[in-house]
Parts: C-alpha cells; sequence; structure tokens
C-alpha cells in the first residue's frame, strides 16, 4: 500500500473530461514524477490530493485516509504540503513572515488565539525558519518585502515554506520553472539531499527532464486526462508511446 | 517595555506625553485673541478626540490588517452606548460598570453579526454589515423603543433604580439633582483650570479618563499587530488561499479579528455615554459608520498611530470648521477692498459652517489622491525629505519593513 492511493478518479469541466479513470499509487519515501503535454490534467489531479477540486468519480486516500470531503487546511494538517503552479505566497509580507506562518500552523494547528504573545520573541519558531532560509539560500533576502522578488525567488520561498511543515507528502507543481539555470540545479540538491534525510514522499509534475530524471524513482505519463504509462525512468525514456505522446511534442 | 521593542515603545510613549498634554498643545492660542476659536483644548472635544481614537483603532484592526471593510461598526457603537446608559440607570453611577458592560455586549453582537457576515468577504461582506446595522438603526428606533427609548432616546432620570447608589463611590442624588457619571465619586465633569497669562487651560477628569482608556486600547492594539495572531490576519489579507494550503482555517482568525474590533467600538460607546449621559438611535446610524471609515483611511489604513491622527483631525474640522461663520470672514478680510473682501467671503463660505463637509470631502480625495498611505505617509514622506540631505548615500537600497 502506498502513502498515496488513487483509484478511478475522474474529473469532467463542462463537456471537457479532465481527467479519466486515474490509478495511481505513490510509495512512501519515493519521488513520484507526473510528466504530460500541456493540458494532460496534471495540475487537476494535484488540485483533487489538495481539496481544491473534490473529483467526480473515485477516492484519493492519504495514509489510510480519504482525503476528499476535507478542507485544504485540514488535509495540510493531515501532513500534505503544496506548491503551486504560479506562485501562492503572502505578497505583502516580508520574506520571514512568510516562513513564520507556516512555522505556526505546524505547531499550533489550524487555529489558535495568541493575540499578546510576540512574534519576535519566538527564537525556536524563527530559527527554524531561518535554518530553512539558508538551506534555499535566501537567508539575506529575509527582510524583502515577498511581491518584489523574482519570479524563481518566489518559487523557491514557497518550497521553504513548504518544506519547513516537514510534510509527509510534499506536491511539486513544475517547481523549477522560471528558474535560473543555477537555481534550478540547486533546487534538485535540496530536493534530493531531503529525499535522503528526511522521511518525505515527493509528487512533482516537471517539464524539464532533466529534473524529472536527476529526482524521480517512478514516472506515471498523463495524456488528455489518463495514465498512458507508469514505469522507472529508464524505461520510459525508451518507451515508443511516451516519445509519441509526449516526448515527442515537447520535442 | 512592556514586551514592545524599541520603536514600538517609542511611539507608545510619545501618545502617552501627548494625550497628556492635549489640554496644552490644543490650546495654542490666548483667549481672547481672534484665533482663539481654532483651540481645541476644552473637555468636551478632547474627549471626542479620545474616544473616536478608540473607535479608530478598533475599526483599523479589523480593516487595517485584514482588509475587510465593515460598513457597520455604529451597531457596536449604538450598543456600547445603550449598554453603558442601562448601567448607569440599573446599577450605579459609577462608569466602571458601564464601560465594561458595553464592552460586553458589543463583543456578544459582533459575534452575532461576525459569525453571519463573515460567510462572505469583499464587497458582500461590506454590504452585510452594513445592512446589519441599518437593521439595528432601525429596531432601536422603533421595536426595541422600551430598552432604547425610541426616537427619544435614553437619559439618566432622577428615579432610575440604581441598586447600588452608593457602589464604588457611585453618585448620590441628596440634592435633588441627576447624578453625574463618576469615578469613585468624582463627577466626569470636574475639571481643573488653570490660568497663565493670556492661556487658559483646562484639565477635565473625564478626559483623562478616556485618555487613559485610549493609552490602554492603543498598547493592545501595538500588541495585537506584533503578535501571531497578527500575523495570521496580515495573512487573512494577503493570500487566503495560501493560508488555507497552510493549514490554517480563517474563519476563525477573522471572527476573533471581528469580535476585537467590535468590542473596541463599544468601549468607544461606553465613554461616550459616560462621559455625556444620553444615547439616540442615530448614534447607529451608516455616517456614523462612514465616519470611521474615513478616519481611519485619512490617517492611514493599517498603521498604528494613524486611525488615532484621522479621528483626531476629523473631529476637529466638525468642530471648528463648522464654527466658522460669514460675519468671521468678513472679519478676517476686513482690510481687503470692500469689492474683493465680499468675493472671497462669497467663494469660501460654502466651505465653513455647515459646508465643512465639503472641505472634508476635497480633503478626503486629495489624500485618497496624493498620499493614499494617509497622514501618516505623509509624515514619512516630510521626515524622509528632511533627511535626505544627510544620509543621501546610505539609504539608497535599503527596504523597510512596513510600519
Ligand atoms: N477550474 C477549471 N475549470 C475549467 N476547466 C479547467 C479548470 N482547470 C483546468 N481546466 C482544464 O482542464 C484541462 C487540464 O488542465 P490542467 O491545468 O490540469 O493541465 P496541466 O496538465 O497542468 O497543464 P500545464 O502543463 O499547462 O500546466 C485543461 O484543458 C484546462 O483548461
Ligand atoms: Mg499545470
Amino acid at each position: 500500500m502506498g502513502i498515496l492511493e488513487v483509484k478511478d478518479v475522474g474529473k469532467r469541466f463542462g463537456g471537457l473530461q479532465a481527467l479519466g479513470d486515474v490509478n495511481l499509487s505513490v510509495n512512501e519515501r519515493t519521488c513520484h514524477a507526473i510528466i504530460g503535454p500541456n493540458g494532460a490534467g496534471k495540475s487537476t489531479l494535484l488540485n483533487c490530493f489538495v481539496g481544491k477540486l473534490i473529483p467526480d468519480t473515485g477516492s484519493v486516500m492519504f495514509d489510510g485516509q480519504s482525503v476528499l470531503g476535507r478542507t485544504p487546511y485540514e488535509i495540510n494538517q493531515l501532513g500534505i504540503s503544496r506548491v503551486f503552479q504560479t506562485p501562492e505566497i503572502f505578497g505583502d509580507l516580508t520574506v520571514m513572515e512568510n516562513m513564520m506562518i507556516p512555522c505556526f500552523a505546524k505547531r499550533d494547528g489550524a487555529f489558535r488565539l495568541q493575540g499578546i504573545r510576540s512574534v519576535a520573541g519566538e527564537k525556536e519558531l524563527r530559527d527554524q525558519a531561518e535554518a530553512m532560509l539558508d538551506e534555499v539560500n535566501m537567508l539575506d533576502k529575509r527582510d524583502m518585502h515577498a511581491a518584489s522578488m523574482s519570479r524563481g525567488d518566489k518559487r523557491r520561498l514557497e518550497m521553504a515554506m513548504c518544506l519547513v511543515q516537514n510534510p509527509k507528502l510534499l506536491l511539486l507543481d513544475e517547481p523549477t520553472a522560471g528558474m535560473a539555470r543555477a537555481d534550478t540545479n540547486n533546487t534538485i540538491d535540496l530536493l534530493k539531499e531531503i529525499k535522503e534525510t528526511r522521511d518525505i514522499t515527493i509528487a512533482i509534475i516537471e517539464h524539464d527532464m532533466h529534473v524529472v530524471f536527476s529526482l524521480a524513482d517512478r514516472i506515471t505519463v498523463l495524456a488528455q486526462g489518463t495514465p498512458l504509462v507508469e514505469d522507472t525512468p529508464d524505461n520510459i525514456k525508451g518507451h515508443p508511446k511516451v516519445r509519441e505522446a509526449y516526448l515527442g511534442e515537447a520535442h | 517595555m512592556l514586551g514592545l521593542n524599541k520603536s514600538d515603545t517609542r511611539l507608545l510613549l510619545i501618545v502617552v506625553a501627548l494625550v497628556a498634554a492635549a489640554p496644552i498643545i490644543l490650546n495654542p492660542f490666548p483667549e481672547g485673541s481672534g484665533l482663539a476659536q481654532f483651540n481645541a483644548g476644552y473637555p468636551d472635544l478632547m474627549q471626542r478626540f479620545v474616544i473616536f481614537g478608540i473607535f479608530a483603532i478598533g475599526f483599523n484592526i479589523l480593516f487595517g490588517l485584514t482588509g475587510y471593510l465593515s460598513f457597520g461598526h455604529a451597531a457596536f457603537l449604538g450598543a456600547g452606548s445603550y449598554a453603558g446608559m442601562w448601567m448607569m440607570k440599573l446599577l450605579s453611577i459609577n462608569v466602571i460598570p458601564a464601560i465594561i458592560f458595553s464592552t460586553l455586549i458589543a463583543g456578544v453582537i459582533s459575534v452575532l453579526i461576525g459569525f453571519i457576515s463573515l460567510r462572505r468577504s469583499g464587497i458582500y461582506f461590506s454590504i452585510l454589515t452594513l445592512a446589519f446595522a441599518q437593521m439595528a438603526f432601525s429596531l432601536a428606533a422603533s421595536v426595541l423603543t422600551p430598552i432604547t427609548g425610541g426616537e427619544t432616546g435614553l437619559q439618566t432620570n432622577l428615579n432610575d433604580p440604581r441598586i447600588f447608589p452608593e457602589f464604588l463611590g457611585g453618585g448620590s442624588s441628596i440634592d435633588g439633582n441627576i447624578p453625574k457619571p463618576s469615578l469613585f465619586g468624582i463627577e466626569m465633569t470636574a475639571s481643573y483650570q488653570l490660568p497663565i497669562g493670556g492661556w487658559e487651560w483646562t484639565f477635565n477628569w473625564g478626559y483623562y479618563i478616556c485618555g487613559v482608556v485610549m493609552i490602554l486600547a492603543f498598547y493592545m492594539a501595538i500588541r495585537i499587530f506584533r503578535s501571531p495572531f497578527g500575523l495570521m490576519l496580515k495573512a487573512v489579507k494577503s493570500n487566503q488561499q495560501r493560508m488555507n494550503y497552510t493549514g490554517l482555517n480563517a474563519r476563525p482568525y477573522m471572527l476573533a479579528c471581528f469580535v476585537i474590533s467590535g468590542m473596541y467600538a463599544g468601549l468607544a460607546g461606553g465613554l461616550m455615554a459616560a462621559m455625556d449621559p444620553q444615547v439616540g438611535a442615530e448614534r447607529m446610524q451608516w455616517t456614523a459608520s462612514g465616519e470611521v471609515v474615513l478616519m481611519t483611511i485619512l490617517g492611514g489604513v493599517g498603521t498604528l498611530i494613524g486611525p488615532v491622527l484621522g479621528a483626531g483631525l476629523i473631529k476637529y474640522f466638525e468642530n471648528i470648521f463648522s464654527k466658522i461663520n460669514s460675519n468671521l470672514l468678513h472679519e478676517w478680510f476686513a482690510f481687503l477692498p470692500d469689492g474683493l473682501e465680499d468675493f472671497l467671503v462669497t467663494i469660501i463660505y460654502p466651505f465653513i459652517g455647515k459646508g465643512w463637509h465639503l472641505t472634508l470631502g476635497l480633503m478626503f480625495m486629495a489624500v485618497i489622491i496624493f498620499l493614499p498611505g494617509g497622514l501618516v505617509e505623509g509624515g514619512k514622506r516630510i521626515s524622509r525629505a528632511i533627511r535626505r540631505p544627510k544620509e543621501a548615500t546610505a539609504a539608497d537600497g535599503k527596504t523597510n519593513p512596513a510600519e
């Protein structure tokens, strides 16, 4: 049994069958990549995992519990954190404040009224947040306004915000899109290290094949809402159907 | 100090100093001089400055931190006043039970209104709060007449029960007068007059009690702004989606914020009743809700001191500009040739007296267009302009996290 079990998931948008009978099993402490052409339904599938969408059919089990019908914050509290395709950060706040919010959510749960204590006095959480910022090489940007940063930096910040929560399952939707080559390589190194040192499972959507083949233990190829094949990276590379449906189209 | 960092402590101390010295600062012109009518250092007005300051500080905790714009805060202000009046009628003329009860009642009502209004955000939230406040207003003016006194309103009377007339030195009515609201026997209207040279300063008990409450309210607001709770409220404003996917439930945070903000309004309403023991339904009218929005925006949304400045400015205009009449204008411009004098008076006349709203409107427009951050931003720009020549090289490229 995988930590994430997706059974017969289907989702329609009006006349469009965005997902049709997706079955997927992600094993604990592996990195599972989902690839496929634009509009294949990759992001839609992730949306079904985090409570953003409720699939029309099928079930999604995480760690033995169904996530369907749970709100996004409940699902996060179960241990799933997600990086979005377009960065979702707290743009009005500083980088450090962005980091503190997930720290509080992890320590104090979905709601806890603390109107008198000061954020500045939360030494332990601040240390955690700073250590994480250091890991993504952003410590020097700690007092910057998040909205004023480059797209690549926003992505790195969002990833740091997810990682600082120490999630059981990390969902990444094109985490390196818009990043400079060097930052992409740093991200690969970071994720490799995280995978080795932490008890974490990663599901990643990525168009950059260098990233996919550096990280993935298994790959699912999605086309028009249905999985074409699921296999190891080596087998996927040589798979004729994949070349035709995906790698061919992506040149 | 007191759990605040250096700059917050400094801000708090400045506010304390201003509140303490207001009777002097606000009376800069000698008695009897032509400019004496611009003096604002009389008890009535100073009480209003700080009471509306409390109202605006509380409003800003909601609007400034979360971006949720309530158009119904007058309902809490009015409810607080009614609650305070009843305490002074039934329990004791001492103001302490009155302001405590007014805060609590406003809290209870804001739980109800907040619970429903917060199901929506943006303009729909604003409309819901407005609708609730208008309902409260018409209920107070009609159906609830036994509680609110309807159109005539509520006053303290000689034959009010006041079951603990002597409670904490609560006033007595031995000499057949209606007892005045008091604190441990000291009446709110009691003042100490200090004439020095041409000046006359009035140190009023009621004002200083309101002032101390405002300082406490301001201090609480600073703590909230700097707390994890305050951070969550900023998160609501910035990106609710990210907040949800980060494992946080925005609803209870919003409700808590709404209730705290409503309690500030109730406290302000209670103090109003304590300073001037009468209240009518018009205190709940939408114009009163709109006024606190103006105060907050004028002073600087989301800043700590802005709402207090905005409240002071608007109350000053309301009371001082509205007192200028055409005779006065003629007096001022008497040195000009007659034709020019009449011309100037004709032009300025619509902006004074009853027309002070026009002046306020123009001022508001100017601030929105040229200083979207309000008076606080104006102050920052000025201090930057003064400092620039000195540290032109050093300051560049530094980012200042918002106050
Ligand atoms: N909320 C929605 N309402 C209607 N249609 C949607 C919605 N979300 C996605 N779609 C459609 O579903 C299809 C799958 O979209 P999805 O975003 O999952 O693709 P994707 O594989 O992530 O593509 P990309 O690589 O471009 O990100 C697309 O045709 C898209 O237009
Ligand atoms: Mg996508």
